[in-house]
This record gives C-alpha cells, sequence and structure tokens, in this order.
C-alpha cells in the first residue's frame, strides 16, 4: 500500500485552530441545514462555488429592498447612498488584498472575466508577433484560452510551464522558459484540480528581474490564505467573489496603478468616459475606466458584505481550519485500496482529487451524491492536467471554512458505498 | 426518490464490467466519434453496413459506467437491423432516457435496454447514456466530425 500523504499541521495553526468555533459558523449557513436526497447535505464543493452565509444575503436583501439606485449617476439620495456603499465594497476588496490604492480595484465579473482583460487590453496593446507568453501546466482554461486568442490575433506564442509527477511546477524549466521573448507570465496561485500551492513570489522575482509583468490567478487562493499583492508584487491578481462566499457575477482584477494607467479600455461605453464628442473622447480616471456600464452593484456590496464575514472570522483562522481538514481527509482517504490521490505537492490548499481504481470520476460523484455528499466529478476545466496524469477525469473534494471532520467521515463511507456497489 | 440501485442495476454493471463488441472493427465502412464535453466520455462507433443493415456494429472509448454499459447495449441490440429500425430505437431509447416513454407497454418493447430506463431519474446521467445512441447516429448518417451530447 502507498505511504500516507503527509501535511503537517504547525503549532501556529494549532493556536489559529483554538478559537474556531465551526459549530457556530455553520449556524450563518442556512443551506447546511438541508437534506439532499433524505441524506443531510455535506457540501464538499467549495472550489466549485460557496455557499452564502446570511450576512452576504441579508446585505443583497437589503440592498434590494432599500437603497437600490444606480451609482455614479444621481444626485439624488438614493444614488448617493448606494455610490457609497460601491464604493465602500472597494476599500474593503483594498483591503483584503493588500493593495496601496483603490484606484488599483476593478469591478469585474469573476476570474475568467479579469484575465481576459488583461489579455485584451495589456495583451493587445504591449505584445507583438514574436513575443512569448508563459503560462502553466495546471492553468484552468480561464487562464489558457483568453492567452490563445491573443496569441493569434498578435502572432505570439504561448509557452507552458511543465508540471512533476507530484503536480508541483518544475521551477527550473520556468528559468529556462524565460527569456528577452517573454512578455507576460500568468499562473494560478493555487491550481483548483491538483490544490497546489504554486511559489508565486519567486515566479513574480524572476519574471521581474527580466521587466516582465505577473498575473496571478487567485481564484483558489483568495478564499484559503490571507493574499497581500504588495508582498507579492505581483503586477496582477485575479479572483471571483463567489468563491470567497460571495455573489455570483462579481470578481476582483487587483493591477498596479502604473500599468492599468498605460494601459487601453477593455469595453466602452458609459461610466469609464470623461468626456465624450463625435471627435475625441476622453477616458475616465482608474479604474472606472475599466468599469463601462452599470456595474453588478448589488453583487459589489454583497462581495463587499463577504469580505466582511470573512474577515469577522479571520484568515488565519480560516485557513488553519482547512488545513487540518485537508490533512485529515488525506488521511483518511489513502489508505482506501485502489484509491490514488492526484496531486501530492508539499504546499496544498484546499483541493483534494482522486481517483478510484475500475470505477470512473462521474460513478463515484452520483453514488456519494446519493448518499448526501457533494463533490465535484470532471475534468474541472484542466483538461491539460487530467493527460498529464492520464486519467480522463478526477473527483475532487474542496473544502470551505464550515466544513467539519464528521463530513470528512462521511464522505469516505459514502467512498466505501462506491465500492459496494462497483466491488 | 430514486435508489442508487435502480440506476447501477445488475445488468448494467456486467456490461460495464465486460463490455460487448469492445473492439476497434477493422472492416467498418462507417465510423462516427462521439465526445461527452461535461464528463469527458469519449467513444468511437464503428459500423459495417450492408444493403442497408448493420451487419456488424463495435466501439472503443472510455468513459463512466453507464455511458460503457450503454454503448455495449446498443452495439447487442443494434446489430442486424435495418438503418430506419435503428434510427426508430434511438428515438424510442431517447424518450426512455427522458422519461417520456410509457412506463408499461413502452418499457416492455425496450426489452433488455429497460435496464437504463432508471437514467431519467438522474438528469445529470442523461447525457452519459445517450452518447453512443447520438454517435450511432452520427455514424449512419455517415457524418464528419464529432457528435456530442450538447
Ligand atoms: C483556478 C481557477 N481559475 C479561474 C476560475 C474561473 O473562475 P470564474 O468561473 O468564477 O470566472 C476558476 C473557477 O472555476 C478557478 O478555479
Amino acid at each position: 500500500m502507498k505511504a500516507v500523504h503527509e501535511i503537517p499541521v504547525r503549532d501556529a495553526w494549532k493556536t489559529d485552530r483554538a478559537a474556531y468555533d465551526v459549530t457556530k459558523i455553520r449556524e450563518d449557513f442556512p443551506i447546511l441545514k438541508r437534506k439532499v436526497h433524505g441524506k443531510p447535505l455535506v457540501y464538499l464543493d467549495n472550489a466549485a462555488t460557496t455557499q452564502k452565509p446570511m450576512l452576504v444575503v441579508d446585505t443583497l436583501h437589503a440592498y434590494y429592498t432599500a437603497e437600490n439606485s444606480n451609482v455614479h449617476r444621481g444626485i439624488h439620495f438614493l444614488s448617493e447612498q448606494a455610490t457609497t456603499a460601491y464604493e465602500g465594497a472597494r476599500a474593503k476588496a483594498k483591503g483584503f488584498l493588500d493593495a496601496s490604492d483603490t484606484r488599483e480595484i476593478v469591478f469585474v465579473r469573476g476570474t475568467t472575466e479579469a484575465i481576459n482583460l488583461v489579455a485584451q487590453s495589456y495583451g493587445r496593446a504591449f505584445i507583438k508577433q514574436g513575443d512569448e507568453i508563459i503560462i502553466s501546466a495546471m492553468e484552468h482554461h480561464s487562464n489558457i484560452v483568453p492567452w490563445q486568442i491573443l496569441c493569434e490575433q498578435v502572432g505570439a506564442m504561448l509557452r507552458v510551464i511543465p508540471i512533476n509527477h507530484d503536480g508541483e511546477l518544475l521551477m527550473n524549466e520556468f528559468e529556462r522558459l524565460l527569456n528577452e521573448k517573454t512578455k507576460f507570465v500568468s499562473v494560478a496561485h493555487v491550481s483548483n484540480a491538483l490544490g497546489t500551492v504554486n511559489p508565486v513570489k519567486e515566479i513574480v522575482q524572476m519574471s521581474h528581474r527580466l521587466g516582465v509583468p505577473v498575473l496571478l490567478d487567485g481564484a483558489q487562493a483568495a478564499p484559503h490564505m490571507k493574499v497581500d499583492v504588495q508582498e507579492l508584487d505581483c503586477d496582477f491578481y485575479a479572483f471571483s467573489g463567489h468563491k470567497v462566499y460571495g455573489p455570483t457575477g462579481i470578481g476582483i482584477l487587483y493591477g498596479k496603478a502604473r500599468l492599468l494607467e498605460a494601459m487601453p479600455p477593455y469595453q466602452g461605453g458609459g461610466d469609464m468616459i470623461s468626456l465624450v464628442t463625435f471627435e475625441k473622447t476622453h477616458y475616465n480616471e482608474l479604474p472606472y475606466k475599466f468599469e463601462a456600464g452599470t456595474p453588478h452593484i448589488a453583487g459589489v456590496i454583497g462581495l463587499g458584505a463577504a469580505i466582511d464575514y470573512v474577515n469577522a472570522i479571520g484568515m488565519a483562522g480560516i485557513s488553519a481550519h482547512e488545513r487540518e481538514l485537508l490533512a485529515y481527509a488525506t488521511g483518511e482517504l489513502s489508505p482506501i485500496a485502489g484509491l490514488r490521490i492526484i496531486g501530492t505537492a508539499r504546499e496544498k490548499a484546499g483541493v483534494l482529487s482522486f481517483v478510484l481504481e475500475g470505477v470512473h470520476p462521474h460513478d463515484i460523484g452520483t453514488v456519494v451524491d446519493r448518499e448526501g455528499v457533494a463533490i465535484r466529478a470532471g475534468h474541472h476545466c484542466a483538461m491539460p492536467v487530467m493527460q498529464r496524469f492520464g486519467v480522463p477525469a478526477t473527483a475532487r473534494v474542496s473544502f470551505g471554512l464550515y466544513n467539519t471532520k464528521e463530513e470528512v467521515d462521511g464522505l469516505v463511507k459514502a467512498i466505501h458505498k462506491v465500492i459496494q456497489v462497483f466491488g | 426518490m430514486s435508489d442508487i440501485s435502480e440506476l447501477y442495476q445488475e445488468v448494467i454493471l456486467d456490461h460495464n464490467k465486460s463490455p460487448r463488441n469492445f473492439r476497434k472493427l477493422e472492416d467498418a465502412n462507417r465510423k462516427a466519434d462521439g465526445y461527452n464535453p461535461l464528463c469527458g466520455d469519449q467513444i468511437t462507433v464503428y459500423l459495417k453496413m450492408e444493403d442497408g443493415v448493420i451487419k456488424e456494429v463495435a466501439f472503443q472509448g472510455s468513459g463512466c459506467a453507464i455511458s460503457k454499459a450503454s454503448a455495449s447495449m446498443m452495439t447487442a441490440s443494434v446489430k442486424g437491423k435495418t438503418e430506419i429500425e435503428a434510427e426508430q430505437m434511438f428515438d424510442e431509447v431517447h424518450k426512455m432516457l427522458t422519461g417520456e416513454l410509457n412506463p408499461k407497454a413502452g418499457l416492455e418493447k425496450m426489452g433488455k435496454l429497460a435496464a437504463l430506463s432508471g437514467v431519467c431519474n438522474f438528469p445529470a446521467r442523461v447525457k452519459c447514456a445517450s452518447l453512443s445512441w447520438h454517435t450511432l447516429r452520427a455514424a449512419l448518417k455517415g457524418e464528419q466530425g464529432l457528435a456530442s451530447t450538447e
């Protein structure tokens, strides 16, 4: 039998864990009391989207019942109130990422739109024929396809950092790929398919030595760890609100002001201009230059509430709690005969992907679902990762701040049911 | 509420474990590839047609138990049938998988394929079960390119 993959639990995490009251936290998420197929819901698909705490639901309700109005346009009371709440959420997002200036926080639909914005705006302005863009072998399709589109448009080349069998980036290969033709680097902070936490600070430093800007796809990092964009020194950082307990349809693009200023607008319309004549249009200042049209105001305000909620619990405690869950689940799943964990990097967060010998992940997903356990089965929008590991798909368990060890036990029981059905 | 055993009936588990006609058909004169983008199920259906009759049929591919068993059962049931009969079976299977078939009279007609009737209570799995049939249809029509459940 293969050795249990160990994740160390450091003392500091234990301290953070001590004050963490998961029972109380679960009270904030009424959906967790639901039953599915007559069984208590065990929601382990947080990498796809997280559940929303009442604070977020109530905030949306309050906005629509008492404040609804357009922003930046009205001189009336409601519009001013909505604008204040909207800009207040921007300040919260700035704090969440430790950015230095609210001008560097652009509201977008999600990670996907953030990456497309950078590819189309920065990319088309500054990346030319023969230039090279580096991504990694563990990217989500949303950090592959926008760059492929750009490459087609400008005649640039896509280069891919390979990964080893544990699902870790081969940093020496990255070093080899970096050269004077490299004009952009875009990599995941945490992999959604493998859970790998990438050495992004090192990637930024190495890229900056050649003057190459770096975008970090933080979709799977922002929910699980403290992100400090100034410390990372990344040029762009993207994440989705719905994976951090906020509403769908809203996300953040952080960009260094210097770069955002040099970039042309992504879309044209209202709000992104300062003066329009038919001869010439003057674009608005940051960040409004990138926020054309009426934005997802409720979503923005809801995301602000989600950030408040996460802050109130404390990211250090959340990280520690989820670390412990991941270590526990890894320990419980590894000994199951025929089960192989896909992604065994030293540094992991939030995600546990696995396959069962002789059982397709889709069948695993259906059987455990009937036991009330919600997991994801499929290629996780990362088909190149599946190819790298020679599997068509994996079953993926992903944790959120409200999950418990008892739920992991429920998962293990459900997996035994799978083995029983297909035994 | 439907039990998991309604989906994974013995017949299905058996076809999954030992799929029939699971090979490449060397002298096939029609062939189509099918793909289910949701779960990555992939299948190739080979046909040897003679005078509008399916003389031989085989498949290859990888997928979940439902898609594999469905493909296996499909090959077993269309062999020897005419193109038109196979088309009719496609329609009946499609109705069964989406729960539009009369549960008594309709299901009886389906014979062994009735083992797949539980799928209609698992909406997420309907495409897995219909993939091989879509691919069969593409092969019958001699369509080029990829059949898809989308
Ligand atoms: C690593 C990663 N990047 C990008 C995305 C895309 O996020 P969204 O669909 O919210 O735009 C996801 C979400 O699935 C993800 O996990």
